[in-house]
């Protein structure tokens, strides 16, 4: 039952505390993906869309 | 008349709303006889006649309709669905005079509280969150729905999702609103501040705004421009989020499914917790992400310019995401909250200075080509101007959620201003701008009836403007430092009615400002009237080509 409890205690703690690196790792890979030069061109389109309508 | 092909028939949605409108008129029925207080009688009235008139819109709409339901195309263009936006327009307007109107009374109770009249339904405490719901919820919250709406569609270039589904979410919004309104009057609440209303109004909601993501989800999902442009993503982070908030804030158990009253579902400080992480994420995901939807499409629309970084927006975006979430507890600052939750909240509210500085520089720099058009287009000058006090509120939100500077201003009127040049300067005057756009647009107007009254609406309200939150700052910083001040002796040196007496002038003016902001928007609505009224229309534009609705 102790073996239980511990186990349990030390995955709810690596699940609170890993959503942190994974967190930055996300909005890193956002950021990378917002500057990655190939996709400078459909930004640039994207950014004149409300001016395209009709 | 109509082809014999085509036989004309009730769609399921038409017939399944009828049924299940049919049975909760029923129902409302049984529990205003069986209610144990006056105000759920009063509602679950009010409730059986909506949905009687549900039945009988959703019939005669039926009867009226030809046979085949409205295309999604028309000669090769999206057939756009303009009514609801044109309905949400109108509403927007109505609860933004009501919502200003009850701000002013409110203001004016302070300054002279036998306004109040001994009346137990125009008492503050009553009042207070009729206001706060009209002006955020009702009147922000219709601003929100009709540009989503719109921009959905124009950008997609596809129509709006659902036959009555965009009519169920508008109408059933503003009924949630006159639920919750008229129970505030009635002494319905359950004291959580902008989460008032009871479990009943709740659950209603709730159903309006799962309906709501389902159309705005389906739209993006039929889109026909395959970029999901960058409002859009605002907007849904908008919908979701009140979503989960809406869940999250208001689990209650109700006394008796006969009456108003509940009990929330957790106590003492996880409540607490709950409520202004609920509380905080509402400014976040309402009152900002929401907005700056309608800043990345009607700005760049206005000014006829690109959005100047679209990747800036990617990342304000996100970072806003990732970051908001956790800022709540900075109003629970020397309180029962843990104190690593405490500086775990300020610690997220200072890194919110990033997106949002980002965001602002993104929507201001967006003019770069057209500046010169803040002279001649008052329009574009009160999006400008929402901006620039979007920058200005979210500079100074942070620096008091420090929390030394936070021990002088919390509880004082500082925490009023700060809230108001916010709401006021940016909410406000970006809703004005997207409806002086959006009006026109539905309309199929060529252009407003009059610049020349935008210009007045303008400097009007943002004297008032002014005029408010200058009077906050002074009152607040006034009230804070004399409840801190001692005498040598180490007794307190103001009694609380001293202070009380001390604030009253900046009373006077901050109702003088909330004043010239409601006859502001009084000179929008006539503006917006004449525009529909008298406008010359648009001249060949496919809007025209769509069947009656």
């Amino acid at each position: 039952m102790k073996a239980i409890l511990t186990a349990h205690n030390l995955a709810s703690e690596l699940v609170t505390t890993i959503w942190t690196p994974v967190f930055v790792a996300i909005f890193l890979a956002i950021i990378a993906y917002a500057f990655w030069p190939r996709n400078k061109a459909a930004f640039d389109e994207a950014a004149h869309l409300p001016l395209r309508e009709e | 008349m109509s082809q014999p092909s085509i036989s004309k028939s009730m769609t399921i949605g038409e017939s399944g709303l009828a049924v299940v409108f049919a049975a909760t008129a029923f129902l409302c029925v049984i529990a205003a006889a069986k209610a144990l207080d006056a105000p759920f009688a009063f509602h679950a009235a009010l409730s059986a006649a909506a949905s009687l008139a549900a039945v009988f819109c959703i019939v005669n709409r039926y009867f009226e309709r030809p046979a085949a339901l409205p295309p999604a195309e028309i000669n090769g263009r999206p057939n756009y669905n303009m009514g609801p936006i044109k309905f949400s327009s109108f509403m927007a307007m109505f609860w933004g005079i009501a919502g200003f109107l009850v701000g002013l009374i409110i203001a004016s109770q302070l300054a002279w509280p036998a306004l109040n009249f001994d009346l137990p339904w125009i008492q503050f405490g009553r009042l207070r969150p009729l206001h706060t719901s009209a002006v955020i919820f009702a009147f922000g919250g219709n601003v929100l729905i009709a540009t989503s709406f719109y921009v959905v569609q124009k950008s997609c270039r596809v129509r709006l999702a659902g036959d009555l589904a965009p009519w169920f979410v508008v109408l059933g919004y503003n009924f949630f609103i006159l639920v919750a309104g008229t129970g505030y009057l009635l002494g319905v609440t359950q004291s959580k501040e902008y989460a008032e209303p009871e479990w009943y109004a709740d659950l209603w909601l709730t159903i309006v705004w799962v309906v709501y993501l389902l159309v705005f989800l389906v739209t993006v999902i039929k889109r026909k421009e395959p970029h999901i442009f960058v409002a859009n993503w605002f907007y849904l982070a908008f919908i979701v989020t009140i979503a989960v908030l809406h869940l999250g804030n208001n689990p209650a158990l109700p006394v008796s499914v006969f009456g108003s009253k509940s009990y929330v579902a957790w106590g003492g400080i996880q409540d607490a917790m709950f409520q202004w992480w609920y509380g905080h994420n509402a400014v976040g995901f309402f009152l900002t992400a929401g907005f700056l939807a309608i800043m990345y499409y009607f700005i760049p629309k206005r000014a006829d310019r690109p959005i100047y970084s679209y990747r800036l927006s990617i990342i304000h975006f996100w970072a806003l995401i990732f970051l908001y979430i956790w800022a709540g507890p900075h109003h629970l600052h020397y309180t029962a909250l843990p104190d690593w939750t405490q500086t775990l909240g300020m610690t997220f509210s200072i890194m919110l200075w990033m997106p949002s500085w980002g965001g602002m520089i993104n929507g201001l720099m967006t003019l770069s080509g057209a500046w010169d058009k803040l002279r001649t287009d008052p329009v574009l000058r009160m999006l400008v101007v929402s901006v620039a006090f979007y920058g200005m509120s979210t500079f100074e939100g942070p620096m008091m959620s420090i929390k030394v500077v936070n021990s002088l201003s919390h509880y004082t009127d500082w925490t009023i201003g700060h809230v108001h040049s916010g709401a006021l300067g940016w909410v406000g005057f970006v809703s004005f701008g997207a409806l002086y756009c959006l009006v026109p647009w539905a309309w199929n107007r060529k252009g407003l009836y009059s610049l020349k009254l935008v210009n007045w609406h303008f400097w009007v309200a943002t004297l008032g403007i002014v005029l408010y939150i200058s009077a906050m700052w002074v009152s607040g910083i006034l009230q804070g430092l004399m409840w801190r001040a001692y005498t040598s002796l180490g007794f307190l040196e103001y009694s609380f009615i001293e202070t009380v007496e001390a604030m009253h002038p900046f009373y006077i003016i901050r109702a003088a400002g909330g004043g010239l902001f409601l006859i502001g928007s009084l000179i929008m609505a006539y503006n917006l009237w004449m525009t529909v009224r008298v406008g010359e229309a648009e001249v060949q534009m496919p809007v025209a080509l769509q069947p009656a609705e």
